[in-house]
């Protein structure tokens, strides 16, 4: 009650401020006059009378400044007189304000960018309901090295049917296949799922229904479930899709369900269609890991507990399905597979959190210098008010209304920091984010939410605080504000505040040595990565393309005839003017298109039920290292001969051959195999080593077999979805396209290209996050030298300033002008020292947190650590010249009048 | 008046006199002045203009309210009214300072040899 009469009458104090003003004053001058009137009656004169009245009455300003604190909106009063009087001092030197808004603008800005990559990368659950009970499950194999195999058909039958721990497990896979509708042929990316995936994820569809395990069984009617923007672009978003049929593949497949805009499958780029897995439980064997899961726990349950749960049922699995052809039982026991699930968001996520929470820490650093300069300006400013403070102190301020001063101005300022810096940070975002794009993962999901708004306030706030206190607390002390006289330079005062000042400086030279050498450090692992020869020459001017000879144009029991008209491609794109030379893959280097297999060598161990490691593997048409620029080191490459007579040959990489053998050479002729019932195939050539993982990873031991082959475990076996790589300098252009595009027509006209894009392209996004990383590093390292600079000089500047008398003194006494300039030098070279010093041993330790990041370099990279602080120590002397050279011309007869 | 028989008065009972004033009837401040000063029988020195920020205080405490009516002298004047919380407060103050006052008295009036 009292509380809430009490809020009430401030609210209406606040609300109707000039109204009680105009009461208040109507009230006192009514009291005058009614004590006039009473005067009046014992016989006083009326002006005589109103005289007394006044004086008996009191000081009327004092009397109505007690009310207005009775009633409590002194301290709103206060807060606009604050704030109108920081406002008018602010307006006086828009210079000053400027510069302190940019620095903090500039600060706040890559702050709030950094937190809200942070924040939608690492800190925001996924959008799925329930995200934390999302889990991945994947297998590894520490025998032969596999760390991320994912799930075969026999393993997720069983962890269905008999798991303890999930409600559902889902597996998925992604491909890319052709699509006619309405009679125009497309090649697009698709989705194929178990009828458990979607709804594991919590989605409903907008139109149809999803997957049934009918849908999802063997044999059953083909149906797809269409993405929403696919729905839109192909099909108008009409809502009569439903119950449509389309070809896929060649077969036709009726669409049964729209999946809502919102939903997004993992970090996937948005596939076309999604179709039902259909594996066929009678038909599975044991092995083949040929599609990723997600499951979803029951509730309470760990990873843990889901881990041990599975463990258990991955022998079941090897007892309920037999092993492939020509594999023995003991095959997959040896392996040593083991289930290992995580949280489906750190799946998700990867890798990508050190470089955040490094960037996150780079640019709290640069506010952390940023404050530290506007402190010193602000500290400054405030030294120039001594006589302002001096008077009022005189008069009877308390320091409280002082303090509160500067306290206003400074917030003042960070509240117009802040918010350009906002307007910054949405501009910025663009470009990070495209920067980001293609190795962040969920830059979906980053955008400025109200966690980095809240971010960015907080920050602003903390950065006012932080650039008010250390004004408050070495210049307003009143004990050191006495003299009047003395017109704001009283000696003491002045030096505790020029100390707290060099502090300042030195925190913000240490920042920068930090953020120059992890800047320095990124810089050198980007030259050691552009050092490393990938394999490859000239990736730029390497056209791809992908290309997919369905099974419905040419059957499987025709094999020649696909290879026939892949060679025949291939002489029709060579014959395009300014193309040297045309291949196929399977897979292109650095597109993340892995194959891994184990592969016996003849006479060497692992027979029996050892297993070798496993190699990577491609399939290729001849002329492919040469269109590359690989160089064989030894033997030949391929021919199409090779092909068509399935001859059995193989080629073998640098790092392959090293392991069994001395020289290359003395590869040519031996023989290895991929099971132990194929017949031994001769490796006719070695050639070097390719990054095909990217530059900054191990080349992968690679094992290169032809398009076509016979008994290849078992089988024979055909690579029909390939790549092809055209060496041209229009490699990138439309043009180009065109004419490959008219070229594969007059062979194929109804099989659409696909993914088209250049070597180059690919080469530019392994070293992505090495780049982002980089220029984001360098970016924040830039700013704190910038402000170290501006630091340095202003602090310097400023010293020369107030003693510009002393020197005319010592210049009048006789001293060199060289010598007044080395003094002034000298105080500068004395800060930045102190401040690389602390700087460098930081950065020792800063260096090691960050050592995931760097490839080529120790973290205590000699040369990082000697270029930056020369670097430093060079900007410093120039910062710190141009005032000592202006202290070398003061003129001794005009110091001496000065002031 | 005669100045010199008047008292100052004591630290903190100017409030108290207020809401006594006022629980006789509506006044303005003037008039509440002047209620007290009859009362008192001219006995009190009250500075004229430190009755205003008492009024307000105890306004902003929620004891009193206010509002405009007119004078005997027909001139706009500002009125003030004891609330029910201001009517509980005046009676905690009475009791407080009758069972002080008493005290006191108690205590001044003690001889040497009962101590």
């Amino acid at each position: 009650m009292n509380l809430w009469s009490r809020l009430r009458s401030w609210v209406r104090t606040v609300l109707r401020r000039s109204r009680a003003e105009h009461e208040m004053e109507a009230e006192v001058q009514f009291h005058i006059e009614a004590l006039a009137d009473d005067l009046m009656r014992s016989g006083i004169p009326r002006e005589e009378a109103l005289r007394k009245a006044r004086i008996e009455f009191g000081g009327v300003e004092r009397v109505k400044e007690e009310c207005r604190e009775a009633h409590g909106f002194k301290f709103m009063e206060d807060l606009l007189y604050d704030l109108r009087f920081a406002g008018r001092v602010l307006r006086k030197s828009p210079g000053f304000a400027v510069i302190v808004i940019l620095t903090l603008a500039i600060a706040v800005g890559a702050n709030t960018v950094i937190f809200s990559l942070v924040n939608g990368v690492l800190l925001k659950p996924l959008s799925y309901p329930n995200p934390d009970q999302l889990i991945a499950i994947d297998h590894s194999s520490q025998q032969i090295g596999f760390e991320k195999m994912g799930i075969a058909p026999a393993l997720y039958f069983v962890y269905r049917e008999q798991n303890t721990t999930l409600e559902d497990i889902g597996a998925y896979d992604n491909d890319e296949l052709d699509v006619t509708v309405a009679g125009t042929p497309e090649h697009v990316r698709v989705l194929d799922v178990t009828d458990g995936t979607l709804p594991i994820l919590g989605v409903s569809p907008v139109l149809g229904r999803l997957f049934t395990r009918h849908d999802d069984s063997p044999g059953a009617t083909q149906t797809v479930v269409l993405t929403y923007p696919y729905w839109q672009r192909r099909f108008d978003a009409a809502s009569t899709v439903i119950g449509s049929s389309i070809t896929v593949n060649g077969a036709p497949a009726e669409i049964i369900g729209v999946l809502p805009q919102s939903f997004h499958f993992l970090d996937q780029k948005d596939p076309s269609l999604i179709l039902p897995m259909q594996w066929d439980r009678a038909k599975t064997t044991f092995g083949s890991f040929e599609g990723n899961a997600i499951a979803r726990l029951k509730p309470g349950v760990s990873v843990k507990e889901a881990t041990t749960d599975l463990e258990r049922l991955l022998p079941v699995a090897m007892r309920t399905f037999p092993p492939p052809a020509g594999v023995g039982a003991d095959y997959f026991q040896s392996m040593h597979l083991k289930p290992t699930p995580i949280a489906l968001k750190d799946e998700v996520i990867g890798n990508v959190q050190n470089v955040l929470w490094v960037l996150l820490a780079s640019t709290i650093l640069v506010l952390l210098v940023a404050c530290a300069n506007v402190a010193n300006l602000l500290t400054i400013r405030v030294e120039g008010r001594h006589h302002e403070f001096a008077i009022r102190y005189a008069i009877g301020a308390a320091r409280r209304r002082i303090s509160a001063d500067i306290l206003f101005e400074s917030g003042l300022l960070a509240i117009a920091g802040g918010l350009i810096g906002l307007l910054l940070a949405f501009g910025a975002m663009r470009i990070v984010v495209a920067l980001g794009a293609t190795n962040i993962p969920r830059i979906r999901d980053i955008n400025i939410t109200p966690s980095v708004l809240v971010f960015a306030i907080t920050i602003t706030a903390i950065a006012s605080l932080l650039i008010a206190c250390v004004p408050i607390l070495k210049s307003t002390n009143p004990r050191l504000i006495t003299d009047l006289r003395d017109g704001g330079r009283a000696a003491g005062q002045g030096r505790r505040a020029q100390g707290a000042r060099k502090a300042l400086v030195m925190i913000q030279v240490a920042v920068s040595v930090i953020l120059l050498i992890c800047s320095g450090l990124m810089i050198r692992t980007f030259r050691a990565m552009m050092d490393v020869s990938p394999g490859f020459t000239s990736p730029e001017t390497i056209q791809a393309f992908g290309f997919y000879i369905p099974d419905t144009q040419i059957p499987d029991s025709s094999p020649e005839l696909v290879i026939r008209m892949d060679e025949a491609i291939v002489r029709k794109i060579t014959s395009i003017p300014g193309v040297s030379s045309v291949s196929i893959g399977r897979s292109l280097p650095l597109d993340g298109n892995d194959s891994n297999n184990p592969v016996f060598v003849e006479n060497r161990t692992f027979e029996g039920s050892e297993i070798p490691p496993s190699r990577r593997f491609n399939y290729l048409a001849p002329g492919f290292f040469s269109t590359l620029g690989t160089r064989l080191l030894a033997g030949r490459d391929f021919t199409w001969a090779d092909n068509y007579d399935k001859t059995p040959v193989v080629i073998v990489s640098k790092s392959f051959a090293n392991e069994f053998w001395r020289r290359p050479e003395d590869a040519l002729g031996k023989r290895v195999r991929m099971v132990s019932t194929d017949p031994w195939r001769e490796i006719i050539g070695v050639s070097e080593d390719v990054h095909y993982d990217g530059v900054e990873k191990p080349s992968p031991s690679m094992v290169y077999w032809p398009l076509l082959m016979d008994h290849f475990g078992g089988h024979t076996r055909l690579q029909r979805a390939t790549v092809f790589v055209v060496r041209s300098q229009l490699a990138g252009t439309q043009s180009l396209m065109n004419s490959i595009q008219q070229q594969v027509s007059s062979v194929n006209p109804s099989v659409p290209l696909a993914n088209s894009g250049t070597l180059g392209h690919l080469y530019s996004q392994s070293m992505a996050r090495t780049t982002f990383t980089l220029v984001m590093l360098c970016v924040s390292g830039g700013i704190a030298l910038l402000l170290g600079i501006v630091g340095i000089y202003g602090v310097i500047a400023y010293s020369v300033s107030q003693r510009t008398r002393e020197m005319g003194i010592r210049m009048a006494l006789g001293a060199e002008r060289r010598s007044i300039s080395f003094m002034v030098l000298r105080q500068g070279a004395f800060l930045v020292l102190i401040g690389i010093a602390v700087g460098l041993i930081a950065s020792l330790f800063v260096a090691q947190l960050i050592r995931t990041l760097l490839y080529g370099i120790q973290p205590i990279d000699p040369v990082t650590f000697v270029t930056v602080p020369v670097l430093l120590l060079a900007v410093a002397f120039l910062a710190s010249y141009l005032p000592a050279w202006r202290a070398s011309r003061v003129d001794p007869m005009v110091a001496l009048r000065y002031e | 008046l005669d100045k010199d028989k008047q008292l100052d008065l004591l630290q903190g009972t100017l409030d108290m006199l207020i809401l006594k004033a006022v629980s006789l009837g509506p006044f303005h401040g003037y008039g509440i002045l002047l209620r007290i000063q009859q009362i008192s029988k001219d006995r009190l020195e009250i500075q004229q203009g430190s009755l205003y920020p008492a009024l307000y205080r105890l306004e902003h405490q929620g004891w009193i309210t206010s509002e405009w009516g007119e004078s005997e002298n027909k001139r706009k004047a500002k009125y003030y009214r004891l609330t029910a919380a201001g009517k509980r407060r005046l009676q905690a103050e009475t009791e407080n300072w009758n069972h002080m006052a008493d005290v006191i008295a108690a205590i001044l009036r003690t001889k040497p040899e009962e101590v």
